[in-house]
């Protein structure tokens, strides 16, 4: 493997992070503060992404689809919020994992319904369609510098309003001690909301931001859940700062291990079997180091109760 | 005891033991009985780990996955044997169970649901990259299981009473660990763990016992399933499975392995008739799930016993 | 002269800057009921919670029948013998009484790795655990579910678990907590019965009870021992009036 082709891997990884780290992070608060496990967040990556590619189409236009997708994706979440998921705030996880599980698969098939089972395609803005040099014989597409970039600023930002806002202050307190919240006087209910409804827009955007450049389909998010499960997880459930660095560790294995493992493993066997069990060690690769991870910190990297 | 611990299960028992000879005899409905009786096994696997030890498992399927897999990889090579076909599956799987509930039993809680998730998923997607295996795509089966050389499995009504007398065993099984020393540790430290420790048990070894058991009924249920479709594919690891087995066991009701096995079997039979009326049957599959997990809190078993 | 059954050897624990447990060193012979008073927050609980193993302290030494034990896990304490009543009242909400202290006798005869003989059939865990009722006045309601149960009887449940282990040493941590005069009056009475047979530590705000029963007092202010000795001596000493009784006795 050349040096080339890791740098591209490594920026792959990245930005992959970045998108897990947006739709871990609505999941992570959600969880912290209101000790709701949301299998349903998934869904709500691919909605963004609907939302965006009908919307770029409606209007003709990327940079009006994905500003528009940001209060259709919130709107979208706040309605599942009163319709489904407060009901189910007082009960255990079991019946919470059940429900949400409930709202996937009625999500999946309405899309399915609405737009059918085929993928659907949202072009590329314009300004950002050709490739940056990065060094000799190295053309990374813009659009995905782009993301990268925009995934950054909005991790900073997210950063900004949790550990140095009112509000912030508010949703780290819940993560620690809910009870003290409401014991304060804070009207949890409407806390609970804006938090849901802010995860829900950060993983519309995601889904939006991939958009084109993955395919759109029934069930694009189902994967994207799993995986954003293993980045909180090892992050430390309720933690922003567990959850970034978990995220770019899970899309840096994910990216480099797919594609140099089969090489590593030629290493040790014939090309087809290297193949074989190279994608095989692959796929395996992340939750082994999430098993590993949690052998020794069974809590994650940053556990917020102690 | 109670009539509904035993005398309801005997019922379903009966009925599906005399279901192929009141009507249900066509290929289409033994079909569609093999499999709820399957994941009616692998339901009550799972009833041991939810309803006994207060492990909510989201990566059971990939129990199931195992020793379907497992079936595989010997029919590759021309294994077809009951004898070696049967100890494989359920042992593979009891392996994998005992690796991963290792370390999923260290944790607790909302941990635990989304490390059994991150399994399921590891396996699915192994299952995936097996290009060997048909990848994706899965792997047609060249038979069924043999007995003592023998094709007694492929006769759809000898297969019906294979996956009936699995079933009746596995409910028994479950039964009888839940009532026994090992059970009552189990449900005690689902109740209250510190006073479970206070008492000198540790809980750990206990609970992944019940993994690797409940891992090793479901690897069975993966052998019939793979027997039942003679076709094995990574959908069958899927997480999505995983959380209708979940349900099954919601819906009937943890009062006892009875609730799993109605739950169960009320599920696939649900599942079956929406599915002849819409294409979109999950719009109204999903719902539906939401407002049994939200209204129906006792499950099926619940609703029986009451009346 | 023999070691005592338990002993403390200068334990201490802080929380942050908070020391909860200042080098306290104190023993329990066998046959003697050891009461441990003190105004609250004086570190009562966190002391029986690091003897019975669910804190660990910073330092110091924990022995138990002449064997260090500071660094074994709470359930290798209670299989020696060391058992403990909790002050919220823990048994298994769901168990009939009869079998909350089946467990306990499961716990210490045999192995619970057994699957499939029914447990509530086993005729040795079930008469053991009735004898255990028995002692606290509660076998006949052994075959109501726990949580069906009275607070008082709930409390004398608790105390027929800690039996039922047929412990060595008993760490009661406030038995008495919230039950009426009556229940009161028959706890105190089943727990001088038991004096004789374990080794006591008790720790109670009762002060009716605690004159009653114990055979030596030590009293705990702010994490640390400030004195030990006879019940009479206790109640003649003049630091513990000023501690302790006298706010205690203004308050009642």
């Amino acid at each position: 493997m050349t040096a080339t082709l890791l740098l591209v891997q490594v920026l792959n990884g990245l930005q992959f992070g970045i998108l897990l780290f947006l739709v871990a992070a609505g999941l992570t608060l959600v969880f912290g503060v209101m000790d709701f496990i949301n299998l349903a967040h998934g869904v709500q990556y691919m909605i963004g992404a609907y939302l965006g590619a009908t919307l770029a189409a409606l209007t003709g236009s990327f940079w009006f689809g994905l500003l528009l997708a940001l209060p259709a994706a919130l709107v979208f979440g706040l309605l599942l919020e009163v319709l489904v998921f407060r009901h189910f705030y007082e009960r255990d996880h079991l019946s919470q994992v059940l429900a949400t599980f409930g709202v996937i698969l009625v999500l999946n098939q309405g899309v399915k319904a609405v737009f059918g089972a085929a993928p659907m395609q949202m072009p590329l803005p314009e300004a950002l369609s050709g490739g940056v040099r990065i060094m000799e014989g190295l053309l990374y597409p813009s659009y995905r510098l782009a993301i990268l970039a925009a995934g950054l600023v909005t991790a900073g930002l997210l950063w900004f309003l949790v550990e140095r806002t009112k509000l912030g202050m508010l949703v780290r307190a819940g993560a620690s001690n809910a009870p003290m919240l409401s014991a304060l006087g804070v009207d949890v209910r409407r806390l609970f909301m804006m938090v849901f409804g802010f995860g829900a827009m950060l993983a519309g955007f995601a889904g939006a931001m991939a958009a084109p450049i993955l395919s759109v389909e029934p069930g694009m998010g189902d994967n994207l859940l799993i995986l954003a499960f293993v980045v909180i997880v090892i992050g430390g459930i309720g933690s922003i700062r567990g959850a970034f660095l978990a995220a770019l560790i899970v899309g840096l294995v994910e990216t480099i291990g797919r594609s140099m493992m089969p090489d590593l493993m030629r290493l040790f066997l014939d090309p087809s079997a290297a193949r074989q069990t190279g994608a095989a060690l692959a796929s395996m690769l992340i939750y082994i180091v999430m098993a590993a991870i949690l052998a020794f910190r069974p809590a994650g990297l940053f556990p917020v109760r102690t | 005891m109670t009539w509904r611990d035993a005398a309801l299960p005997a019922g379903v028992f009966a009925a599906l033991a005399l279901a192929p000879f009141l009507g249900f005899g066509q290929s289409h409905s033994l079909t569609l009985l093999a499999r709820a009786m399957i994941f009616a096994m692998a339901a009550i696997s799972l009833m041991l780990l939810v309803g006994g030890a207060g492990l909510v498992s989201l990566g059971h399927a990939a129990m199931m996955g195992v020793g379907a897999y497992a079936v595989v990889v010997l029919d590759h090579a021309r294994i077809t044997e009951a004898w070696a076909v049967l100890p494989a599956g359920v042992g593979a799987t009891a392996l994998f169970a005992l690796a991963t509930g290792a370390i999923a039993i260290r944790t607790s809680g909302v941990h635990f649901i989304m490390i059994t998730l991150a399994f399921g998923q590891m396996a699915f997607f192994t299952a995936s990259s097996l290009a060997l295996f048909g990848g994706d795509d899965g792997y047609t089966l060249y038979g069924r299981t043999e007995i003592f050389g023998a094709r007694l499995l492929e006769d759809r009504l000898a297969f019906h009473f294979a996956c009936l007398f699995c079933l009746v065993a596995a409910w028994a099984l479950v039964r009888a660990l839940l009532a026994s020393r090992f059970g009552r540790v189990l449900r005690a430290a689902r109740e209250n763990e510190t006073r479970v420790r206070a008492l000198g048990l540790e809980p750990y070894p206990y609970r992944l016992a019940a993994y690797v058991i409940a891992g090793a009924i479901g690897g069975l249920a993966g052998v019939l399933l793979a027997n039942a479709t003679e076709f094995v594919a990574p959908a069958y690891l899927a997480w999505q499975r995983s959380g209708d087995l979940l349900f099954m066991v919601i819906l009937g009701g943890l009062a006892g392995p009875h609730g799993a096995l109605l739950g169960a079997l009320a599920f696939v039979l649900v599942e079956e008739w929406l599915a002849t009326l819409t294409e979109h049957w999950r719009l109204i599959f999903g719902p539906l799930l939401i407002l049994c997990v939200l209204f129906l809190r006792g499950g099926i078993a619940g609703l029986l016993g009451r009346g | 002269m023999a070691e005592p059954l338990l002993e403390l050897r200068g334990l201490n624990k802080s929380f942050g800057g908070l020391r909860v447990t200042e080098n306290v060193s104190l023993t329990l012979e066998a046959g003697e009921i050891h009461a441990l008073i003190g105004p609250n927050g004086a570190g009562k609980t966190t002391l029986i919670q690091q003897i019975s193993g669910a804190l660990a302290p910073d330092s110091g030494e924990i022995r138990f029948l002449g064997e260090d034990v500071t660094r074994l896990s709470m359930a290798r304490r209670a299989r020696r013998g060391l058992a403990r009543s909790f002050q919220i009242t823990s048994v298994i909400p769901s168990f009939s009484a009869l079998e909350n202290a089946a467990l306990a006798v499961q716990a210490r005869s045999g192995s619970s790795f057994r699957f499939f003989r029914p447990a509530a059939r086993e005729a040795a865990l079930n008469e053991a655990a009735m004898a255990a009722l028995e002692e606290v006045g509660l076998a006949p309601r052994a075959h109501l579910p726990a949580a069906a149960l009275s607070h008082g009887e709930r409390r004398q449940l608790e105390l027929a678990i800690a039996l039922a282990m047929r412990p060595r040493a008993l760490l009661l941590d406030e038995p008495l907590a919230g039950t009426g005069p009556e229940e009161a009056e028959r706890l105190i009475r089943i727990l001088r019965g038991l004096g004789a047979r374990y080794g006591i530590l008790l720790v109670e705000h009762d002060m009716r009870a605690v004159f009653a029963l114990a055979q030596r007092v030590s009293v705990l202010a702010q994490g640390r021992v400030i004195a030990t000795g006879s019940p009479a001596g206790i109640r003649a000493d003049p630091v513990v009036r000023a501690a302790y009784l006298g706010e205690e006795e203004g308050e009642g």
